[in-house]
């Protein structure tokens, strides 16, 4: 057990802490995602990436540091340390960005990747769909191949973070639905500015809107805009989903969601620091944040080792959510009605559930590692084998 | 930066493994429950060199950490295993630190017993040193100590029925050594037979008094809540197994019933809580060597996490297997019986949790302050 330092991350933390005392007070404070202050946070992100702080895993040919996951922890550690806000792309840089990096064409590389490691472009994931968010693979976008190999695409996208700001889309679509429903998917870059695309705010419990829902009306794609094979975009999409548990499993921190930051809310009521059931109710959450941050360290092991993250981290992502609801519930109950809407943290009793079922609901995540860590029998399925098209028959007579 | 255990850690685990399979322990752990004597595992464990495992070379012992000693408490924890080790380890821990060679080394050895009379150290709401009460939520005032005698009475002390000497903590935070003969010591409860706890009385018992430095008599509270933590992990880990194997072999309605969500789901919380018990476990385990002053933190939460960990799973094995899960001849009340005790003793995971609480308030306070 050592959580340490080597003489290497040493100096490389000196650098990182040396480059942001240096240009901290070009951050932005704010966090909204307002159009003013969303430039202001992309101009950011593209300082960290001249530092080399913005994509540090990513390989250096396509604009990374080409360090390991250790080194971005130190990153997020110092960035945190510092007071200044990360980079504003997180789902693409940390998500999309290393999918393309893993199946897109060298073409894809050299077109993408630089603009939007500085922000420059901006990218959204349309995956989910109305009817598509568990079972992901049921997408009905469709995507349809025209005799000059160029594409057309119809359907409906949901959940959509940093649409309205994105320059371009990573996207799910059918092209075979005549094949059982994971053999048919391809994956698509969408330019969010192309014809036929409309972006419409997703307004939430809280009143804002950090998502949105995505309609294409017969946009037009060129050809080659497929990353992967066609009718191979489902092991696309979980090379995604594996960069998404990474991300979420070790991202709570930077939420502020903390023990230490929950313990000083319970200051503003020196009473309450004193109230035997407060107390408990704290020490529950707080050890399981600190569970959190202890399982962050054995993943990170795991991965500087070369192992894949398995589906483990999704538990993590279970504790997280569970941990912030009831840590907003207990600060609520300390700070009374105007809790809810307190702006520290009001957001955790109005968007945590909403997130309990982002990134994989809870029951999904649950059914994930009870088939794949603990080698539980699946519930029997009623789709396997069959053509999606025939299962969306049978589902329209079932509902008729 | 590395947080997995190392290749020689790993071995201590697979030999402690090894040197208990050699007793069917579980299955003497309900026939103990009848009456009947439960198998002596010192000189196995004497043999592997537990009782020494804390203690410095110099005075015969192994030198290792926490750690470590979780670790073997983890595998005693996986088999129910009765070994004195709750009480022996935090007291030759004390009579190591306080340089006491001569009473320490039969200790290390295993010649000789001894077990920790604990006592809670002062917390953010309370500066006294307290014991856990025979009876109710009140703590009660740890023993005193005035001209070279002890004055006090300790409930639920772990192993101190046949111990040799005792190292009791005091209400000034200091500890004293002293024969046990020279204490009363009344065995308690057997709800787990395999857990060997006494009500300790001392009347004006003559004893000397340790030369520690502060903190220690502490630390000795915290690695006992370190070392009943790791005991429940163990046994989290056999009862999550147990728990898996008979889902899948186990039928209803045409299907085996781990494919069921409810019991699925069920499972992998089991699952999660041993996960996060184990990651505390490793905190813990780190905190103790190279970041003490974090150590009450850690300790207090790994206890807590692998106490509630403990209790959900005993009950979750016990509702996997249906009816069978309840009955005598089945190991899952067993498992049952050592959850619902441990979460009682050593100021009990409920306190565990306050402490959390407590320190983590404290330290805000501080940093507000600053």
């Amino acid at each position: 057990m050592d959580l340490n330092d080597t003489p290497e991350l040493a100096e490389y933390r000196a650098k990182v802490r040396a480059w942001l005392e240096e240009h901290k007070h070009e951050s932005p404070a704010s966090r909204d995602d307002d159009d003013e202050t969303v430039a202001a946070r992309r101009r950011w992100q593209r300082r960290l990436a001249e530092g080399g702080l913005a994509a540090v895993t990513w390989p250096a040919e396509y604009g990374g540091a080409g360090l390991g996951p250790l080194h971005q922890v130190v990153v997020n550690q110092e960035i945190g340390r510092a007071g200044v806000l990360g980079i504003f792309d997180i789902i693409g840089v940390g998500m999309l960005g290393p999918t393309l990096i893993a199946h897109g064409s060298e073409e894809q590389k050299q077109r993408y990747l630089g603009p939007m490691l500085t922000a420059d472009e901006v990218w959204c994931q349309l995956f989910s769909e109305p009817a598509a968010g568990s079972d992901l693979a049921g997408v009905q976008t469709r995507a349809k191949q025209q005799p000059d190999g160029s594409w057309r695409l119809s359907g409906q996208k949901v959940w959509t973070t940093n649409a309205q700001h994105a320059a371009f889309g990573l996207l799910l679509a059918r092209t075979n639905p005549d094949v059982p429903k994971h053999k048919g998917l391809t994956m698509f870059v969408v330019p969010m500015d192309a014809e036929g695309v409309t972006v419409r705010p997703l307004r939430q419990i809280s009143g804002e809107a950090h998502f949105n829902e995505v309609f294409l009306d017969d946009v037009p794609l060129a050809a080659g805009a497929e990353v992967g094979p066609v009718d191979g975009g489902w092991g696309v999409g979980l090379t995604t989903l594996m960069f998404e548990r990474v991300t979420i499993g070790l991202g709570g921190e930077g939420f502020g969601w903390r023990a230490d930051r929950f313990a000083h809310a319970l200051l503003d009521d020196e009473a309450c620091t004193r109230d035997p059931e407060t107390r408990h109710r704290f020490g529950e959450i707080a050890t399981e944040f600190l569970a959190l941050r202890f399982t962050g360290y054995r993943m990170l092991t795991s991965l500087q080792r070369g192992q894949v993250p398995g589906a483990e981290g999704a538990l993590a992502k279970v504790t997280t959510i569970r941990a912030a609801i009831a840590a907003g519930d207990l600060i609520c109950d300390v700070l009374g009605p105007d809790g809810l809407s307190d702006e520290r943290f009001g957001e955790l009793v109005s968007d945590m559930p909403g997130l309990k079922s982002a990134g994989g609901t809870e029951e999904i995540l649950r059914n994930m590692v009870g088939e794949r860590v603990l080698g539980l029998p699946p519930e029997p399925r009623l789709d396997k084998g069959i053509p999606f098209s025939e299962l969306r028959a049978k589902e329209k007579e079932a509902v008729a | 930066m590395n947080f997995a255990l190392s290749d020689e850690q790993e071995f201590l685990k697979e030999a402690a493994r090894g040197t208990l399979s050699r007793v069917a322990t579980v299955e003497a752990a309900r026939e103990a429950l009848d009456g009947a004597p439960l198998p002596d595992l010192w000189p196995a464990a004497v043999e592997a060199g537990w009782p020494g495992l804390l203690v410095s070379e110099a005075n015969g012992g192994a030198d290792l950490s926490p750690l470590e000693a979780m670790l073997v408490f983890e595998e005693l924890g996986r088999v129910l295993a009765s070994v004195p080790l709750l009480g022996h380890l935090p007291a030759t821990f004390l009579l190591d630190r306080a340089g006491a060679a001569d009473a320490v080394a039969p200790l290390a050895a295993g010649e000789a017993r001894a077990a920790y009379v604990p006592a809670r150290p002062p917390t953010d709401l309370s500066d006294d040193w307290t014991v856990d009460p025979a009876l109710g939520l009140t703590r009660a005032p740890a023993p005193s100590f005035a001209d070279g005698r002890v004055t006090g009475t300790v409930a639920w002390v772990p192993d101190a029925p046949g111990a040799d000497r005792l190292v009791v903590v005091l209400d000034d935070g200091r500890a004293a050594l002293l024969d046990a003969a020279d204490a009363r010591i009344e065995p308690a409860t057997v709800y787990d037979a395999t857990r060997s706890l006494g009500h300790v009385t001392f009347a004006a018992a003559p004893a000397t008094l340790l030369d520690l430095e502060p903190g220690d008599t502490a630390a000795a509270w915290y690695l006992a809540q370190a070392l009943i933590g790791a005991e429940a992990v163990g046994a989290v880990d056999v009862a999550l197994q147990t728990s898996v194997a008979y889902a899948k072999e186990r039928h209803t309605f045409g299907r085996a019933i781990g494919s069921y969500q409810a019991v699925k789901h069920e499972l992998v919380e089991m699952l999660r809580g041993l996960d996060n018990a184990r990651s505390l476990m490793y905190y813990a385990g780190w905190a103790a060597q190279d970041k003490p002053d974090e150590f009450p933190l850690a300790a207090s939460a790994f206890r807590l996490a692998a106490g509630k960990a403990f209790d959900h799973a005993a009950r979750a094995q016990i509702s996997v297997h249906g009816g069978i899960g309840a009955t005598w001849e089945h190991d899952a009340p067993l498992y049952y019986r050592r959850a619902q005790l441990s979460r009682r003793l050593l100021g009990g995971t409920a306190g565990a949790a306050d402490r959390v609480a407590g320190e983590l308030i404290t330290t805000a306070r501080a940093q507000a302050a600053a």
